[in-house]
């Protein structure tokens, strides 16, 4: 494979691991904190790239998209905290699997009737629309590479967050003694009110993000939940430093195996069926992933709890 | 009295069951004679359907292990007997490497190979994922669910995400199933002789020994009991069972959908079993008729169905959680 090409399919790799640290952060942080499996996660990731979209198109200003896209999300979470989640807190995690699914079916068919159901085109802003060459004869969409920025100031913030301030110290003291930090007397409630949020914000960041490089749909959210579910179980529940390491992992690894892949196959198969199975089985290639590592490694890489 | 009351219990769902039961076989002639047996393959559907939430039951409603990856084993015993029966019609192997498998049209190969193939694959996936626990064994189910999902979808031979649409059915030990009342029965037979054989052994020694891992697993580790094996053991068999489900859908709609693969799917089978009541084997299969029913209707009435679904659902989960079957029994007996 030679050079700017490899350039090229890494920064991708790192645009998507960007996208599904986002995801994880808040998927792992609920986690780890309340102990909770929230399926209904990628719907947030959903309202946010759809609330972005619309509001875009509306004002034909990408930061206000980008900021209704965060408030939507951060909104929507806390909604889902006070109305569901919280009476779910002390039930089985089949409950809170069986809930969740129900709130997805509810959201997909919700954006379905408002929006319908053929995706809606979201363009980069006019600015960012062009390329960059990063070496002489390597152009890169410029879009992307803001994606990557924005991810890794995210996960900045997080890391100031969770390792800094007070409210950061009562997060990570809740994912190890959750039951110490409630007999200390700090209010556990708006505790787990405010680290949903932060998850639903950063969930609706993404979708903001993403509507322009992929399609806003119903069911967009699924897709990418799964492979942020991957990179949760990688990374080890509870722990976002575990979670960025396999985000950008899972981001590597799908995206090499993609680009890889074809070429193999194209010496062994004819063209048109080489691309059906390299898809597909460059999708394979991160659940392999997972494999491996919890074969080694039943907790993940950082497992939080003790 | 405890055990007076517990024969009795036994003796009201075995009542209640028996009586679903004779419905059931009542089925084919009434519906003949209501000119309405354009519903046989839509009852077949649940039976089959009804057969693979019970074989999750034994996994989660007895081992209260989560499984989000039995649609996995579901669509592999289907696209095992759609692979067999589509290589039968076109008279070409399924396998010519390294060991010579011809296609068949024989149900009684095409079933059992669906059971064993979705088996081993439970096997192995058993094997990983029981490992782990909670939270991380959900996930990990549902991540390997994608995993054969994406690799069945590579096989460009039997369809990718158009599926397989199959021109051959298959035949009874040589005699061709003819008409939609012998599939049903077939189905039948099969969902009963489960039940049977599920709730015996879940009655027996080993079932008490899976049901107490899900109670309490280091009180049964330190009495000596393996619990890895008991959970692989469960987590097989169910798999093995869900092959079978599968392999009776791919018959009665001759296709083979990958969205009986997909994570959906498992979700389902899940809202089957836990709508039903877990852990009662039974329960589960009313769950089955009840979701499909529920669909069936609410898709003809609005476009938007999953938008009552979904509430349904939420009420169930926050209010009913012993299920349907659980309701039945129950209310008779409080306590």
């Amino acid at each position: 494979m030679d050079p700017s090409l490899l350039l090229e399919q890494t920064l991708n790799g790192l645009t998507l691991g960007v996208m599904l640290f986002l995801l994880a952060a808040g998927l792992t942080l609920i986690f780890g904190v309340m102990d909770v499996i929230n399926l209904a996660h990628g719907s947030l990731y959903m309202a946010g790239a759809f609330a972005s979209a619309a509001v875009t198109a509306r004002t034909g200003s990408f930061a206000a998209g980008v900021l209704a896209g965060i408030a939507v999300g951060a909104a929507f979470a806390l909604v889902l905290e006070l109305a569901l989640i919280r009476r779910l807190y002390a039930r089985a995690h089949l409950d809170q699997v069986l809930a969740t699914f129900a709130v997805i079916l509810i959201a997909n068919e919700t954006v379905k009737i408002l929006f319908g159901p053929q995706p809606i085109f979201a363009a980069p802003p006019p600015a960012l629309a062009g390329s960059v060459e990063l070496l002489p004869g390597v152009p890169y969409p410029a879009y992307r590479l803001v994606i990557i920025a924005v991810g890794l100031l995210a996960a900045l913030f997080l890391w100031w967050l969770i390792g800094r301030t007070r409210l950061g110290m009562l997060i990570r003291a809740g994912t190890t003694h959750r039951c110490m930090v409630q007999a200390l007397g700090v209010n556990i409630e708006v505790l787990f009110a405010f680290v949903f949020a932060i998850g639903g914000a950063l969930a609706g960041l993404a979708g903001a993000m993403a509507g322009p490089i992929l399609a806003v749909q119903v069911g967009m959210g699924e897709q990418i939940l799964i492979l942020a579910f991957v990179v949760v179980v990688i990374g080890g529940l509870g722990s976002v430093r575990g979670a960025f390491l396999a985000a950008l992992l899972v981001g590597l690894t799908d995206t090499m195996s993609r680009a890889l892949l074809p070429s193999l196959m194209r010496d062994l198969l004819p063209p048109a069926a080489a691309d059906q199975v390299a898809a597909n089985l460059g999708s394979v290639a991160v659940y392999l992933l997972m494999a491996v590592v919890l074969a080694v490694r039943p907790r993940g890489l950082f497992p939080a709890h003790g | 009295m405890a055990e007076a009351q517990a024969t009795a219990r036994v003796g009201l769902d075995g009542v209640v069951a028996l009586c679903g039961l004779c419905l059931l076989a009542a089925a084919p002639p009434v519906l003949e004679h209501l000119q309405a047996d354009y519903l046989l393959p839509t009852l077949t559907r649940m039976l089959a359907y009804g057969l693979a939430a019970a074989a999750l039951d034994l996994v989660l409603g007895y081992g209260g292990l989560v499984s989000f990856g039995h649609g996995a084993f579901l669509g592999t015993g289907a696209y095992v007997a759609g692979a067999l029966l589509q290589h039968a019609s076109r008279g070409t192997p399924v396998l010519a490497w390294p060991i010579m498998v011809p296609g068949s049209t024989e149900a009684l190969v095409i079933l059992p190979a669906a059971a064993a193939v979705a088996g081993i694959l439970a096997f192995l996936i058993g094997a990983i994922s029981l490992r782990t626990r909670g939270v991380h064994f959900i996930m990990i189910t549902l991540a390997f669910a994608q995993l054969v999902y994406f690799l069945v979808l590579a096989v460009p031979e039997y369809g990718g995400t158009d599926g397989l649409m199959l021109s051959a059915r298959w035949r009874l030990a040589g005699l061709p199933v003819r008409g939609d009342a012998p599939r049903y029965w077939i189905a039948l037979v099969l969902l009963v002789l489960f039940l049977l054989a599920a709730r015996r052994a879940m009655e027996a020694r080993y079932g008490l020994a899976l049901r107490g891992a899900r109670q309490n697993e280091r009180r049964l580790l330190a009495l000596g009991y393996p619990v890895y094996a008991i959970r692989l053991l469960a987590f097989t068999a169910s798999g093995a069972c869900t092959g079978l489900a599968g392999a009776l859908l791919a018959d009665v709609a001759m296709f083979v959908s990958p969205d009986l693969l997909s994570w959906q799917r498992s979700g389902e089978l899940i809202i089957m079993v836990v709508l039903g009541g877990q852990g009662t084997l039974i329960g589960p299969v009313v769950g089955a008729f009840t979701l499909l029913a529920l669909e069936e209707e609410l898709s003809a009435l609005t476009e938007h169905w999953m938008l009552v679904l979904g509430p349904i659902l939420l009420l169930c989960v926050l209010l009913f959680r012993r299920g349907i079957w659980g309701q039945v029994i129950g209310a008779a007996y409080p306590g």
